[in-house]
């Protein structure tokens, strides 16, 4: 045995190591907010004000992080989660965001709430370079990646909805006459336009009636009477979850059956389709890319077993018949996929890169089928939906998936 | 029993305040000139965008505070006044390209017209029927933005993007920073005009009115004149607080000019103490941070917390910051005695 021997392998050891040592030292990077130890994420919602039954997705959302860091952070790291009050007005959210990114130094901004909030720091962000990854809303104004490169949606946007319905009623009724109820907001408008571009032509001859109602209302009962005063044999239901179940409720007393086309806003059953009534609610049509967990056809899907778990775990007093749990959860996930996908190179912009590199991720809350899809120019993860007629129950799915993808 | 009878068997609303109580001492006004000018130099930009919405919020207090501190009229309309100078600004910054600082005199005119003319129907009404009829203007401001019918103007319920405007002279400044100081002399130059109003002979004869209005009339002060002339005012002030409001935050929605912001500001005023001036920067601090602070205490309950706070607030000082100021006096006269 010569001495060399042991020495040379010393010597290929240390370069060995070195070299790894030089390797990982090349591959971290971080911008402000991430570091070996933490990644500080940001996030707005309306906790009090008129919107603030949506804060449940930031408490949702909080309670899953916490899950992750439970189980050991990502790729090591902690997340540090913070989350303001907006009460959903836009000067707020522009003071809070501006606390995030400036004094608390937060790497992205995630998930903040509401269409007008997020119009108020759309350009800040993208001044900045800080990313407002995954923003909560339908409005189609998100996908926009050559003016916002920092700016990303979420869900399917409101005007590929409505598309789809559209392309529904010119190929199974053609000579329908629809009546559109809408909230007064960006949302409702935002279906209405996706509707009458989907109707293309024949919209002014097909819609019959047109009525909008306020959000501060107490009942839209009279709506309903004007509208099936006009003879409409479609009655297209663009409404948030009370009063899209008082709309069910009024056309059952009134004796009024037009196909009902209900957006998926409304969708749930535990929130909107009870509280109406099942037998008012039956051949209702909508559509839908998260399961609602107060169907009981998902009670032994693998997807929702977890989410009941997470939820008994890190949030148990969540109501599960809210819509909202379900869309944090599975939002959450989608950021957890893009940090893990980062690795050890957590700069804004690797985190943007990442985000737009979605290639067909399914996720628990996601309907079998529905995928997350983004690329350099298109920044809408979500833009499939299916059909779904209620019937009995529970919504029963058909027709293949569907997409409609629309530019911002 | 007349409505005039009324008014003069009732316990007046507004406490009387002798006109050189509403403004604050020589050395005072400069130790707090001097902070204002100084600090921005030393924080970061985010502390100083707070510090010029804390002003643009001080100056709309302010101007409540001269129509109810100062003429005794109830206004919880603020916010629409204020929704309407904002769009003005921002409207003809993005459509008709002009200067920042040339759209706020007119922010400025456009919202005297309208408080002024708002205030002739309001004449008839006092005490809490006015409040009630403002109270409808600022519910109905919100929707009347998103009319179709002004949407190409407006930007309906999207709202419009402001652009924020660039240090001028190639000063070597951030965009904030220099917006901060240009808030802070437009609000210096609205702050020195408004105490001087209310020195001179019309403001006289607004607190003569707020005092009794029979009196007032007696004297040969023209009520109805000087009423609306108050609103105007205060509606004008309110509409240049709107106008910068909107080019600090860079972002006009209908979203953002509730009933909400118009209480923030009646709260910002009973806070500050009323008919006192300075005590309007006091109200804009609480109405700005004290909700932060009860968010940092409570994220589910951040709304009561931000009640127990302005419970104590009322309960302890209920004349606000006047009150700590007048007590402040008080033992610094003493501690000079001893």
């Amino acid at each position: 045995m010569s001495v060399t021997r042991p020495l040379a392998a010393f010597v290929a050891a240390l370069a060995l190591v070195s070299a790894s040592w030089s390797a990982a030292l090349a591959q971290k990077k971080y911008d402000t907010g991430a570091s070996d130890t933490e990644i500080k994420i940001g996030n707005i919602m309306p906790y009090s004000g008129a919107a603030s039954a949506y804060g449940v997705i930031g408490k949702t959302e909080e309670a899953y992080f916490r899950k992750i860091n439970a189980e050991g952070g990502i790729n090591g790291r902690k997340i540090t989660f913070i989350s303001y009050d907006d009460a959903y007005t836009p000067p707020k959210t522009v003071e809070q965001a501006r606390k995030l990114v400036e004094s608390d130094e937060v790497l992205i901004i995630f998930n903040s709430l509401g269409t007008p909030p997020n119009s108020a720091i759309q350009k800040y962000m993208n001044q900045k370079k800080v990313p407002q990854l995954f923003v909560a809303t339908g409005a189609t104004k998100w996908n926009d990646p050559k003016e916002y490169p920092w700016t990303m949606g979420w869900q399917p946007n409101y005007q590929s909805e409505s598309i789809i319905y559209a392309k529904y009623i010119l190929k199974n009724k053609p000579n329908a006459k629809i009546a559109v109820l809408y909230q007064n907001d960006d949302y409702g408008k935002d279906y209405l336009k996706g509707f009458k571009d989907g109707l293309g032509a024949k919209a002014a001859s097909m819609i019959v009636a047109e009525d909008s109602y306020e959000v501060t209302e107490p009942t839209i009962d009279s709506h309903i009477v004007r509208l099936k005063a006009s003879g409409a044999d479609v009655f297209f239901n663009i409404t948030t979850p009370k009063f899209a179940a008082q709309a069910i409720k009024k056309n059952a007393e009134l004796d009024w059956h037009p196909l009902h086309f209900l957006n998926n806003v409304s969708s749930s059953i535990g929130s909107v389709i009870k509280p109406a009534g099942f037998e008012a609610a039956q051949g209702i049509i909508s559509s839908q890319y998260l399961k609602d967990p107060t169907d009981p056809q998902w009670k032994t899907d693998k997807g929702m077993i977890a989410w009941n778990e997470f939820l008994d775990k890190y949030y148990p007093d969540a109501n599960r018949a809210d819509a909202s749990v379900m869309y944090a959860y599975t939002v959450a996930q989608g950021l957890e996929h893009v940090l893990r996908a980062c690795g050890d190179n957590l700069t804004r912009e690797n985190i943007m890169k990442q985000a737009a590199s979605l290639r067909d991720l399914e996720l628990g809350g996601l309907l079998p089928g529905i995928k997350a899809n983004t690329s350099a120019t298109d920044f809408a993860p979500l833009s499939q939906l299916q059909l779904m007629r209620f019937k009995g129950e529970t919504w029963d799915r058909f027709g293949e998936i569907l997409s409609g993808d629309v530019g911002g | 029993m007349s409505a005039a009878e009324e008014i003069v068997t009732e316990a007046p609303a507004v406490e009387a305040v002798p006109k050189r109580a509403m403004t604050l001492g020589y050395g005072t006004s400069l130790v707090v000139l001097a902070a204002l000018i100084l600090i921005p130099l030393f924080v970061k930009n985010f502390i100083i965008f707070q510090m010029t919405m804390l002003l643009i919020y001080a100056l709309a207090v302010m101007a409540l505070n001269i129509l109810t501190g100062g003429s005794g009229q109830f206004s919880l309309g603020q916010s629409a006044f204020y929704a309407v100078g904002a769009y003005t600004s921002a409207i003809l910054m993005e459509h008709a390209g002009m200067n920042y600082a040339l759209t706020l005199p007119i922010a400025g005119i456009v919202c005297f017209g309208f408080g002024f003319l708002f205030g002739q129907p309001a004449l008839r009404l006092s005490g809490v029927y006015l409040a009630l009829a403002t109270f409808a203007l600022a519910t109905a401001m919100p929707q009347l933005l998103k009319l179709g019918y002004f949407e190409h103007w407006t930007g309906g319920v999207q709202g419009l993007v402001v652009t924020k405007p660039d240090a001028p002279f190639g000063l070597p400044m951030s965009q904030d920073m220099w917006l901060y100081y240009f808030t802070l002399a437009v609000s210096i130059g609205i702050y020195l005009a408004s105490v001087n109003l209310l020195r001179s002979r019309s403001g006289r004869a607004f607190m003569a009115i707020r005092d009794n209005e029979i009196a007032a009339s007696a004297m040969g002060v023209d009520v109805a004149l000087y009423k609306t002339l108050a609103f105007g005012v205060s509606a004008g002030i309110t509409g240049v607080a709107g106008g910068l409001g909107a080019i600090a935050v860079q972002f006009v929605a209908p979203d953002g000019y509730t009933i909400q912001l118009a209480i923030s500001l009646f709260l910002g005023m009973v806070v500050g103490g009323v008919g006192w001036l300075p005590g309007s920067i006091v109200g804009s601090a609480f109405i700005i941070f004290v909700p932060n602070i009860a968010e940092g205490i409570s994220k589910g309950l951040s709304g009561a917390v931000f009640g127990v706070l302005l419970f104590l607030v009322i309960f302890l000082v209920p004349h606000g910051a006047r009150q700590i100021a007048i007590i402040a006096q008080q033992l610094a006269a003493k501690f000079k005695k001893n």
